[in-house]
């Protein structure tokens, strides 16, 4: 190895020439090395990220047109139907009702998550709390399971018979609570989201509150402020950044709801197959065997998605609310 | 658990003000009783697998969920190794397969086109930068279908690629690289390396690595859960059951068990041992997510 990390600074300081402009010597000697260095993630990214939005565009214009019985070769043509599929889409009672229903659920899953991460994050931070590693533990837990078999985890949970929780409820003198009705089903895939992000998002705050320093609360202290003026004050508004991405994350992730109620279908027929955008596609797709329509719904899904996202980033940099 | 919290103190110099055990307070206390509430919600779930593993088909039914009643975990475990010819382990090395070789490879795409974007000048740099962030915005469930459609023109869907390709793609990594190697590489080393004669390329292996590789780590924890958690991916490529990973595997199970009822407990007991070791893994990585984490949300 030729360059050791002893031997850096002595080697820099040795060559002051290339300290007075490194900029105009940065670009010179750049020639094929960023490409090449870009080379193997662009191709990447290239044939698996744009090539199939591309692709999917592309087979959204077209439309399967099925002559006499169907029945033959030649009986089906494939034919450029223009923006007949995206007409459809935006027109079908489904696929209204699956982004009436995702958000619903975000406009409520999305602030609830988020303040409990917050609440959790603020008092991990806080001095007096103990057991500080415990709870950081004991809440991040969830994110190590992958969204399907928390899914099932918690389908085990809802199921009358097997699950403790119903159990308990009906000795409380609940009755049978129906965790997969057609007014809660909803809900418990809301609480399945939660119990695994939670964790993840509190990690995100609280990694934002341990970057204040703590130079801040003796300010305010020294000003007389109380500890929950110090939170509301100082704490809060420095960690909106990290509010920010948080927020964008789960916005992405309500558009794309797909893993827990797909799993919950095994066990309840309240969840049809159409309950999501993204379970409409895979219908769409696989069941009613009509891949061009279900490029249209993936295409407008993802573009949804960015444009949601993105203008949600715009919005607070124009407030000025992002660090 | 006062010698934890004097342990963090002192390796926060950055906050002198702090004492070294928490004061005793009433808040304090109201505090940490509304967390152990929270702790409760978070674990119980993650205990009654845990219980629930060892209960053969008839207790698991029958007996408190909570709590323990006759121990069948041995013959729950040889029942889930041996169904079906044992195709659950052959699941748990296709999850390996497709999550950790696909990270690591993911990972290190990543490292290079970041470190290419934070430390070199070229035409177009911020508009590749750009097209790659968009990117981020882009969630991998948004492209399963369109990569289905595009695959199965090339006859490449139900096959190990369909699954892995896709999956070495980070724009994220891409991004926390950027981000990273703007701080943590000066460009006086890259310029020391240069003036002793080192190619680009060789600078990039033995100083550039070296220093990203706490990055590197949150990049390929990133991916690993990303590719982990994209369950639509497997479930629309793959058909051949010997080319699943575990949780398309468990999912599998988890709609048959109508018609065979032992099934239930293998998805049981197979969901706790497929999560055992990433539950592990990431808890004793938690300082790597911080970490990244923060440096993502600070640049935002």
């Amino acid at each position: 190895m030729v360059l050791d990390r002893q031997q850096i600074p002595a080697t820099s300081a040795a060559a002051p020439a290339s300290r007075l402009a490194p900029r105009a010597r940065r670009r010179r000697r750049a020639g094929w090395a960023p490409a090449a260095f870009l080379a193997p993630f662009g191709t990447a990214f290239i044939a698996f990220f744009l090539l199939p939005i591309g692709y999917a565009i592309y087979q959204s214009l077209l439309r399967v047109h099925v002559s006499g019985l169907g029945l033959g070769p030649g009986s089906s043509t494939t034919q450029f139907a223009g923006l007949a599929n995206y007409a459809q889409v935006f027109t079908d009672p489904a696929f209204v009702a699956g982004v009436a229903r995702v958000l619903l659920f975000g406009v409520v899953q999305i602030p609830v998550m988020l303040i409990f991460a917050t609440i959790l994050a603020l008092l991990l931070d806080s001095v007096t709390v103990r057991f500080r590693r415990f709870f950081r533990l004991a809440f991040f837990l969830p994110y190590g399971i992958p969204g399907v078999i928390a899914a099932i985890l918690w389908s085990f949970l809802y199921l009358p018979g097997l699950s403790p929780v119903v159990a308990a409820l009906q000795h409380a003198g609940f009755g049978t609570v129906s965790f997969l009705g057609t007014n809660t089903a909803l809900w418990s895939i809301a609480n399945i989201v939660t119990w695994e992000y939670t964790g993840y998002n509190m990690l995100i705050i609280y990694a934002a509150l341990q970057a204040i320093p703590a130079d801040l609360y003796e300010a305010g202290r020294l000003d007389g402020a109380t500890e929950w003026k110090i939170a509301t004050r100082i704490k809060l508004p420095m960690v909106t950044g990290a509010l920010v991405l948080t927020a964008v994350f789960s916005i992405i992730g309500t558009l794309q709801l797909f893993s827990e109620p797909q799993v919950l279908r095994a066990i309840t027929s309240n969840i049809s197959s159409t309950y999501t955008p993204n379970l409409l596609a895979y219908t769409q797709a696989f069941t009613a065997n009509n891949p061009n329509y279900a490029a249209a719904i993936a295409v407008v899904l993802a573009v949804g998605t960015f444009i949601l996202s993105f203008g949600f980033l715009r919005l607070v940099q124009r407030r000025g609310m992002a660090a | 658990m006062a010698a934890t919290a004097r342990r963090t103190a002192a390796a926060r110099p950055s906050r002198p003000g702090r004492p070294g055990s928490p004061p005793v307070t009433r808040s304090g206390i109201l505090g940490t009783a509304f967390l152990f509430v929270c702790a409760a919600y978070f674990l119980l779930p993650a205990w009654w697998l845990v219980v629930s593993s060892t209960k053969g088909p008839s207790t698991l039914y029958s007996s408190e969920g909570f709590w323990f009643s006759q121990l069948h975990f041995v013959s729950n475990l040889t029942g889930l190794l041996g169904y079906d010819g044992g195709i659950y382990w052959r699941w748990l090395v296709n999850t390996l397969l497709y999550a950790g070789a696909g990270a690591v490879c993911a990972t290190l795409l990543a490292a290079m086109a970041g470190y290419a974007l934070a430390k070199y000048d070229f035409r177009g740099r911020q508009l590749v930068f750009s097209v790659i962030l968009g990117g981020v915005l882009i969630p991998g469930t948004a492209l399963a279908l369109p990569l289905y459609l595009l695959l199965s023109k090339v006859s490449l869907t139900n096959t190990y690629w369909a699954v892995f390709l896709p999956s070495i793609v980070s724009p994220f990594g891409v991004y926390l690289a950027r981000v990273y190697a703007a701080i943590a590489i000066p460009d006086e080393i890259i310029e020391a390396g240069r003036i002793d004669g080192a190619s680009e390329g060789r600078i990039f292996r033995t100083v550039v690595l070296r220093l990203m590789s706490p990055a590197l780590v949150t990049m390929f924890l990133f991916q690993f859960v990303a590719i982990w958690n994209n369950f639509f991916l497997p479930l629309v490529m793959l058909s051949n059951t010997r080319l699943y990973p575990v949780t398309l595997g468990l999912y599998t199970w988890n709609n048959q068990y109508g018609q065979a009822p032992q099934l239930v407990s293998y998805v049981v007991i197979g969901s706790l041992i497929s999560v055992i070791p990433l539950v592990i893994a990431f808890l004793s990585l938690q300082r790597f997510w911080r970490s990244g984490l923060a440096a993502g949300s600070v640049r935002l």
